[in-house]
């Protein structure tokens, strides 16, 4: 415990008796009043989370846009400055190091953020890759401070609580204004707002949504919102195991751009089909499947596992989303789980369970 | 004599004679938080000292339940089948099997409620 990073929120989270467990190599808020309850505020009305665990990486220089290009699947060329891209990287082999967000900060200027678990990682990784290109990367993790505002009224509550107005920002848009970088992004499956500032900033920010009486949300429910809305978990759908492609996320991997790490692997992928799957899973009957737990065929022979399983709050339907051999992965393949001692039929559903309602 | 006595992991007996009931400890329903799903032995089935007897779900996870003391289980409360919920909310009312027990020298390891209170209190800092 004595290692663990904090967010600059920490005692906010201690002072409102959040249940605090180790998440990513910090001590983060796992729920403050119920993981239903912030839950719901997320789909029905608005909940706000600190993120700040999030790495974020600034890469600059005349390079810099053949440099991510380079790095990352999805292609930043005809990106705009002040929109974002969603994507990976990868090892050569396609495994994911990372899933991440790009945000164009200006012509040659990035803004990549990254997974909390992967800091460390992602870092030597990228730094090790710019040293032949023209480019300088900074790891600003622990200078920038970060709130995820999410759910139907996020848009209302910026305006009101925080005077921020985002009306105008497009789905992945962005605007940044001295020092801070508001965008329309989120890991929820609803309309929301990602804000990156200084510590001292986001506390304020935090504190005055609290006191306007906004649920402060804990990462129980950014899992099972992310879960229902089907975005991967890094560790659970993506690992350095799994390509994007086997996740099910091949249109952030574009092939018609110029070489990057991992593209003859994702390529071959692409045109030959993969052997292993990421699906959506519902199980027939009262019990939840869980991370790890097998898949099995209907003769018992184990063909995958599962990476993710809820009884959805929103739904009230057992899920789950598993890693399987892709000749069980077709819509409506049956297939069993094994829950402790007893198996469980199941069948393969779209792993989008719930329908996100982003504002486009 | 009404006696309560319980394990390192959270589940407490509520001993009458030679039937014991079983259930999660307060403490531990405060920890789980909303419980969606309980996965319970049938009636007859046996259960052993020390061994897991079946699951409790909250939204994040599955915890096992483990079994205070061997025996045969004589009843499971069925009201927790259709309202899991009911533990989180009375958890020492809320039993969730009741077991007529084989050997009334295993209590003899089991803990007090002083000394499960203390372990609590160490899990908390």
């Amino acid at each position: 415990m004595e290692n663990l990073k904090k967010t600059p929120l920490h005692g906010r989270h201690l002072q409102a008796g959040a249940k605090m467990s180790p998440f990513g190599g910090f001590d983060m808020p796992i729920e403050y009043k119920g993981i239903v309850e912030e839950h719901e505020a997320v789909r029905n009305h608005v909940g706000v989370f600190d993120v700040s665990h999030m790495g974020e990486v600034f890469v600059e220089g005349p390079e810099a846009t053949r440099f991510v290009n380079y790095i990352f699947t999805n292609d930043v060329t005809d990106l705009a400055p002040g929109r974002i891209l969603y994507g990976m990287m990868l090892k050569p082999d396609g495994g994911t190091i990372d899933d991440l967000l790009v945000y164009r900060m200006a012509p040659e200027r990035y803004l990549l953020v990254i997974n909390a678990s992967n800091i460390d990682k992602d870092v030597a990784w990228i730094m090790t890759h710019a040293q032949a290109f023209d480019v300088r990367a900074v790891n600003c993790s622990d200078e920038w401070a970060e709130l995820a505002v999410q759910g139907p009224e996020a848009e209302a509550t910026l305006l009101k609580v925080l005077g921020i107005d985002a009306t105008g920002l497009p789905f992945y848009g962005f605007k940044e204004s001295a020092g801070m970088i508001v965008s329309r992004t989120g890991y929820t499956g609803e309309d929301g707002f990602e804000i990156y500032a200084t510590p001292e900033r986001i506390d304020g920010f935090w504190q005055k949504l609290l006191d306007a009486g906004v649920q402060p949300c804990g990462l129980g429910c950014r899992d099972t919102l992310r879960f229902e809305a089907g975005l991967p978990l890094y560790g659970d759908e993506l690992d350095e195991n799994i390509t994007p492609v086997e996740a099910g996320l091949g249109i952030f991997v574009k092939l018609d751009k110029p070489d990057f790490i991992g593209r003859d692997a994702v390529a071959a992928q692409k045109a030959a089909g993969v052997d292993k799957k990421i699906i959506g899973l519902e199980i027939e009957g009262p019990a939840i499947a869980r991370h790890g737990y097998e898949v099995l065929d209907s003769e018992g022979n184990q063909v995958g596992t599962v990476t993710t399983g809820y009884r959805s709050i929103t739904l009230g339907r057992n899920l789950a989303m598993a890693l399987v051999d892709a000749s069980h992965a077709a819509l409506g393949a049956p297939l069993q789980v094994k829950v402790r001692k007893k198996t469980f039929p199941a069948h393969v559903i779209k792993k989008r369970f719930y329908t996100p309602n982003y504002k486009k | 004599m009404e006696k309560i006595l319980y394990l390192p992991t959270h589940e407490y007996i509520r001993i009458e004679g030679t039937k014991g009931y079983i259930g999660i400890s307060e403490y531990a329903a405060k920890q789980l938080g909303n419980i969606v799903y309980i996965d319970m032995p049938e009636p007859d089935d046996e259960v052993s000292a020390g061994e897991e007897f079946g699951a409790i779900e909250s939204v994040k996870a599955a915890s096992d339940l483990y079994s205070p003391v061997s025996g045969t289980v004589v009843a499971v409360n069925e009201a927790l089948v259709d309202e899991p919920g009911l533990v989180g909310k009375d958890p020492m009312a809320q039993w969730i099997i009741e077991v007529e027990m084989d050997n009334l020298d295993e209590l003899d390891g089991l803990l007090t409620p002083e000394a499960y209170a203390e372990l609590c209190a160490h899990e908390t800092h």
